[in-house]
């Protein structure tokens, strides 16, 4: 009996350690991501100095005299990331409000999964989509002058497939607000679209923030659209018809050629990584610290 | 009648109701409006997809390898590479994040550790696809050795889409109410019989919603897989799993080169002119209608859950 129940304690014990490892598993892949993007940018670093990779305006990794200089790379990404929440942020706003305030439980319902699926659409395709859709429509009917690749049309299309992820989260946020604060100002005599400007808005403002913040992060990581439709020569420019690289664009056009492993131009994926890494993060922290200094408490 | 009669000042406000009214209708207008600009741009991606893609979609076009001429590629090494990944993603992703979760839920104590555990779940979910490439590419790759192959790829995605099966393993065991724990508790069960004989069993339908939703996320990844320099032209097929000698089965194909679907696609996209765009297209198609589908079952079972479970 006693020996038993020492087997079965002793049996507890060991499936909590393999479960506590598996747990664990997450922390170590975050260290790893750390690890590999630090060292091999250290490399790096060794023979490109950080003040010129900050600094310098070209980013010619495969000519005679490279230079690696971030920010044409890093513009690219701004300007894609601004072009595609330019097109998320009213859309997103808009259709949160319209679901969370205006929208009949029916119709809510049927819609969110299909906005869902917006989400889920590969990246390549709605790549495909910017390049051969999207692009020609833009030329034809609005301006003919655009080049086959462009920042702009791949930034509307992911401004279109982010807006799941501003949407949604905003709602969350609209519908946790509480039912008393709608019925104090629907007694008060306000209409639906001013309780829902006035009231529900700055309520869940700490939430729409961080969903703007999120489908942000989204748009900065997003590689395979910009890869395919944004051409892949880095230019600094604040023009989204002009083509031009992103970071992520940039990490794919080295990853198609063969590099040999560690020479600069491999090395280079990694420091232009641990750039992308330091922008989603001051983003994702930008959204914690908005969500406090707004968070309204109930 | 009274309203004719009415004092010049509530004219005034009358009007202004009337306006609101009409702001408000105006603005559902509205928010319906930007919510169909999104279905529509589906619509329209759909259609335009299937215009190109479907005059190629054909049988042969399932069970023929890439190859120059675009009337003959096909896309057979990439769904069979697609299917080949999937399959070890499933099998690292699916225990590691559930048992993760289980922890999380069932046994973690409120300490350091935990919310260490946590916080690096919540990050790795916002870290941006492709960082999980150079993760495998500069680990994966180099340093454990495994190669560009179909292990390294499933390890790859596996990790990418840990953090989803986390959280929502996490949700639904969060679903099933104390009291079925405490009636087990107070019978004598242990923590672990708990858990397995009671809570993951009620779990197990949220489980396999999000198991499918990660599940269609990673057959869709492109960019993870492109970094770590999956090739693009590959004209035969991973190692059978089932062989006619002893022991059967074989692992061999786990060190494969592979192509995937969403890679298949991009290397006809970026090939220079039009030729390859209709087997562009119809790969695209072939690959949205698995990642619709998925993501079609999981809404459905969620639903049918939410409809049966009443506790």
């Amino acid at each position: 009996m006693t020996r038993a129940r020492a087997v079965r304690a002793l049996r507890e014990r060991a499936i909590e350690a393999g479960l506590l490892l598996a747990a664990l598993s997450s922390i170590a892949i975050t260290l790893a991501i750390l690890w590999v993007l630090v060292s091999e940018s250290l490399g790096f670093f060794r023979v490109v100095s950080v003040v010129d990779f900050l600094t310098d305006t070209m980013w010619t990794p495969l000519f005679a005299e490279p230079r690696f200089g971030i920010l044409p790379l890093l513009c690219g990404t701004l300007l894609s990331s601004g072009v595609a929440l330019a097109v998320a942020v009213p859309l997103g706003l808009t259709s949160a409000l319209y679901l969370s305030e205006f929208a009949p439980g029916r119709v809510r319902e049927a819609v969110k999964p299909c906005l869902e699926l917006l989400a889920g659409v590969p990246t390549v395709v709605y790549g495909y989509f910017a390049l051969l859709f999207v692009t020609p429509l833009l030329r034809r009917w609005l301006l003919p002058e655009l080049p086959g690749f462009n920042v702009l049309s791949p930034g509307l299309v992911i401004g279109i497939m982010i807006i799941p992820y501003v949407s949604s989260l905003s709602e969350d946020a609209m519908r946790a607000v509480p039912m008393e604060l709608r019925e104090a100002a629907f007694a008060m005599g306000a209409t639906r679209l001013q309780v829902a400007a006035r009231v529900v808005l700055p309520a869940a403002l700490s939430g729409v923030a961080a969903a703007f913040a999120l489908g942000l992060s989204r748009a900065v990581g997003e590689t395979m659209v910009v890869a395919i439709a944004a051409g892949q020569q880095p230019n600094l420019t604040l023009d989204p018809r002009e083509p031009a690289a992103t970071i992520t664009a940039y990490i794919v056009q080295v990853a198609l050629g063969d590099l040999p492993h560690g020479s600069v131009g491999y090395l280079s994926i990694f420091a232009a990584g641990l750039t992308l890494m330091a922008v989603t993060l001051a983003f994702n922290v930008a959204a914690w610290l908005l969500r406090r200094r707004f968070r309204e408490a109930y | 009648m009274a309203r004719a009669a009415a004092p010049a000042p509530l004219a005034g406000v009358r009007r202004g109701i009337r306006r609101r009214r009409l702001a408000d209708r105006l603005f559902a207008l509205l928010g319906a409006a930007c919510l169909g600009i999104g279905l529509a741009v589906l619509a329209v991606l759909l259609v335009d997809l299937a215009i190109d893609g479907l005059p190629h979609l054909d049988w042969s076009f399932l069970t023929s390898f890439p190859s120059r001429k675009p009337e003959r590629a096909g896309i057979l090494s990439a769904w069979v590479g697609s299917l080949a990944v999937m399959a070890v993603t499933a099998a690292a992703a699916i225990p590691l994040g559930v048992a993760a979760a289980v922890y999380l839920e069932e046994y973690a104590p409120k300490n350091r550790l935990t919310d260490l555990i946590e916080i690096s779940v919540t990050n790795l979910a916002g870290v941006p696809s492709i960082v999980f490439g150079l993760l495998a590419l500069g680990f994966l790759v180099y340093v454990l050795d495994l190669g560009r192959s179909v292990l390294t790829g499933g390890l790859t995605l596996a990790m990418l889409v840990l953090p989803i099966v986390i959280v929502a393993t996490r949700e639904a065991l969060r679903a099933v109410p104390f009291a079925i724990r405490e009636a087990a508790f107070a019978l004598g069960a242990t923590r672990w019989q708990v858990v397995r004989h009671h809570v993951l069993p009620y779990a197990l339908g949220g489980i396999t919603t999000g198991v499918i939703i990660a599940l269609a996320r990673a057959i869709g990844e492109t960019a993870p897989l492109v970094t770590i320099g999956a090739l693009t032209y590959v004209a035969f097929l991973p190692a059978a799993p089932l062989q006619a000698e002893w022991p059967f089965l074989s692992f061999a194909w786990l060190r494969d080169p592979f192509t995937v679907l969403p890679i298949q696609t991009f290397n006809w996209i970026s090939r220079p002119g039009d030729d390859f765009r209709g087997n562009a297209a119809a790969a695209g198609l072939v690959l949205i209608a698995l990642t619709l589908l998925l993501n079609g079952g999981a809404i459905w079972l969620r639903h049918r859950l939410r409809k049966r479970v009443r506790w």
